[in-house]
């Protein structure tokens, strides 16, 4: 998809954007979808939140029950019907919409139009802010380290691994060290690491070790699922790397306390946000 | 019947291969640091892989649309040179085709090349069963007979077997050798296993190999194997089979080398396997030697059905590996916990349709759809969605039932009552957060299907950003 791009001649001055919050981000770290918001805003869109989202379905598409996923895909379909574009802080969730909607409507030529129109205007949002928007520079600041896990569906369906990159670099003060497997899955897999505790659990402590090894600060992703199940075992680790969704760091909100910290253990408790 | 399953509950054998530290440190080391680099150098050195696995694909595809045509130009050329084709609609079938041929030259000992279509049809118990002793050549299989195990991968079915554990199967099985011999070189094993199964070669009465490729337009079957034992087991008895299965056929020689070029450098980084060897037909007027007779025998046991359905894709496979050597979930469980002949991604695919998803239900959700082993296919097999469509299977049969079942249903109902949704998720979310007190995360959630056994769960931050939002929060 992100090969084509709309001419910018015919893009309305301002886009009009639909922010597809996700339900992690809704339910567990707000702060990811208000660094969605101020990134987006500052690039020069403007953004709305439709409140009629809640879930891009992905649950019941991964479990085989795709009567639920369907209805539940027309209601994300119905909530962005009216936006130029539509950006998610997810590579999960963008890819479920631009690679799986239309599969969902196979049989149903009008609902697969919709679905194919959605997918046709919707974005991962290092994605959309780089190649899109031409954010060239995020104006945030982070003195220290940062290392990087590309998120599978982000890498594998959308190609997701230049952009969040390109966004770091202008980030005054910060390195970034590559870790050893940044494209190996943390084990994740949504309703995959409620099912298969144990493996999953394996699969991250891998994950987590690789994450230590690159000596930074910080741990970043796309994807607050993967970033929830790294920061849950490296906290069980005792690691003391510390872990943001890459929208946090772009928008300068390094102040809140990364995932799954206290507020009492983080570095910036005490300093005014 | 088939081979049936072994291991009926992937969550145990899972759970036994992850309390193994020794088999977890074999596993690291030999998929990282072994097939996953090896794999990464041989395509290094061969920049049109991508169009050459495009090739592939076409003509695994090609073939699987005219396979009643070159199965049957195949028989017509084994025929011609001199060679019998047995038609084997299941792996009974091809038991009893086996038997009667091995009865036929009253065999008393077969040597057998590896093979997983052997595997397939639990070949080994029905011979020993009447009286005729099998002898695994292929080092790793000979390793797995000796101790009584299975495979627990495709191409390499010993990986789960570290070389100390061999040299301890030596000793207790050579017993004739000194018992104060050092085994702690892998060259010592293989020189040792050599010097063991040479006069086996040489007194069996039949060979038994696999085919990695049949040939139609010359009625060639093929195999590689890096041992030559293969070689060993088709040319020195005096009767060679190959059981094979239907879709490896290809139309030509040149079709062949399309798919060489492909496999050893998937499955292991080789450029070739060492040996390549294309047997056509029994031992001829001036050959030097070779078997009196050569038979195929061309299993189906079901093939033809998943050609007719949505899982076709999957009938491409050239069984190189890469999926199970990439796949993060393998890489901690072993081949053993799947249960059946085939193990990884590749093994979650075809392992429902020949035990039933009732059986093997759990296989399919056995995956966190990462998208690496589709990645790494050389004939670009859409491993996960073929999965996917098995979860469709299992999730119309009941699976998962119970609360996983409910929670996902509840989850689904609220997905599209968006103000109900909102509504009951601030006081879950509140509630969590409740319990997570001034915590940034919970160690301990019961009712959390086991997420908190292997890692703390991240609390929320408090309010959902759609609350958040609608008050004026920016």
């Amino acid at each position: 998809m992100s090969e084509t791009l709309t001419p910018l001649d015919v893009l309305p001055a301002k886009p009009r954007i639909g922010l597809f919050v996700t339900c992690l981000v809704d339910l567990m770290r707000p702060s990811v979808g208000f660094a969605a918001l101020r990134l987006l805003e500052r690039a020069g869109a403007e953004v709305v939140v439709p409140e009629k989202q809640t879930c891009c379905g992905q649950p019941a598409y991964n479990s085989g029950d795709m009567a639920d996923a369907r209805s539940i895909a027309q209601n994300v379909i119905e909530a962005f019907a009216d936006f130029d574009h539509v950006v998610a802080p997810s590579g999960s969730c963008t890819g479920m919409i631009v690679e799986h909607y239309a599969k969902l409507f196979a049989d149903d030529g009008p609902w697969r139009a919709r679905a194919e129109d959605l997918a046709a205007r919707t974005y991962e949002l290092t994605t959309y802010l780089v190649d899109h928007l031409d954010l060239n520079n995020t104006g945030a600041a982070f003195d220290g380290s940062a290392t990087y896990h590309d998120s599978c569906a982000g890498l594998r369906e959308l190609g997701v691994k230049k952009q969040p990159r390109t966004l770091l670099a202008t980030v005054d003060g910060l390195t970034l060290n590559e870790m050893d497997e940044a494209e190996t899955c943390c084990g994740f897999g949504g309703l995959f690491s409620i099912k298969y505790p144990d493996i999953s659990g394996a699969i991250v402590d891998k994950k987590a070790a690789c994450a230590e090894q690159a000596e930074s600060d910080l741990l970043l992703g796309g994807d607050l699922g993967c970033l929830m199940n790294m920061a849950g075992k490296l906290a069980r680790r005792g690691s003391k790397v510390r872990v943001f969704h890459v929208a946090e760091v772009l928008a300068n909100m390094t102040d809140v306390p990364a995932i799954g910290e206290a507020p009492s253990e983080s570095p910036n408790e005490g300093e005014p946000t | 019947m088939s081979h049936v399953p072994h291991c009926h509950d992937f969550q145990a054998g899972a759970k036994k291969a992850l309390d193994d530290e020794h088999l977890q440190a074999l596993l690291e080391r030999t998929l990282k640091d072994g097939f996953q680099k090896k794999r990464v150098q041989g395509m290094s050195r061969l920049p049109e892989y991508d169009q050459l696995r495009d090739a592939a694909r076409d003509l695994k595809d090609h073939v699987l649309e005219h396979l009643d045509v070159y199965l049957e130009r195949f028989e017509a050329e084994v025929i011609k040179a001199g060679g019998h084709v047995h038609w084997a609609r299941d792996a009974q079938d091809a038991r009893e085709i086996i038997l009667n041929i091995c009865r036929s030259v009253d065999a008393k000992t077969v040597s057998k090349g590896k093979s997983m279509i052997a595997e397939e049809i639990a070949l080994n118990d029905h011979l020993e069963a009447n009286a005729i002793v099998p002898i695994e050549t292929d080092l790793g299989e000979y390793i797995v007979q000796l101790r009584h195990e299975l495979p627990s991968h495709i191409i390499a079915p010993a990986f789960h077997i570290s070389k100390e554990q061999v040299a301890d199967t030596f000793r207790e099985n050579h017993t004739h050798l000194d018992p104060e011999r050092d085994l702690s070189e892998p060259t010592t094993l293989l020189t040792e296993a050599r010097g063991e199964l040479r006069d086996k070669f040489l007194q069996a009465d039949v060979g038994i190999t696999g085919a990695n490729i049949l040939v139609a337009e010359t009625g060639t079957a093929m195999i590689v194997t890096n041992e030559g034992n293969g070689d060993l087991t088709q040319n020195l008895p005096p009767v060679h089979i190959a059981i094979t299965s239907i879709e490896k056929v290809v139309p030509t020689l040149d079709d062949a080398t399309l798919i060489l070029r492909l496999l050893a450098r998937t499955a292991t980084g080789q450029e070739q396997s060492v040996y390549n060897t294309f047997f056509t037909g029994p031992k001829r007027p001036g050959d030097l030697d070779g078997p009196e007779q050569f038979h195929v025998v061309l299993l189906d046991n079901g093939r033809s059905e998943l050609l007719g359905s949505e899982f076709r894709d999957i009938l491409r496979c050239i069984r190189c590996g890469a999926c199970i050597n990439h796949c993060p979930v393998y890489g901690v469980t072993s081949g053993h916990a799947y249960g059946w002949v085939y193990p990884g991604p590749m093994g979650s695919v075809l392992t429902p349709h020949f035990v039933g998803i009732e059986e093997a239900h759990l296989l399919p959700s056995a995956s966190t759809f990462c998208g690496r082993c589709e990645e790494v296919c050389p004939v670009r097999i859409p491993l996960p969605d073929l999965l996917r469509k098995w979860r469709v299977r299992a999730f119309n049969v009941g699976k998962p039932g119970g609360l996983a079942g409910l929670a996902l249903r509840v989850w689904a109902v609220l997905a599209r009552r968006p103000r109900l949704y909102q509504r009951v998720m601030n006081l879950a979310v509140g509630a969590l957060k409740m319990l997570a007190g001034d915590k940034g995360a919970l160690t301990s959630l019961p009712g959390a299907g086991g997420w908190t056994k292997t890692r703390d769960l991240p609390a929320p931050q408090g309010g959902t950003f759609q609350a958040r939002y609608k008050r004026g929060e920016r």
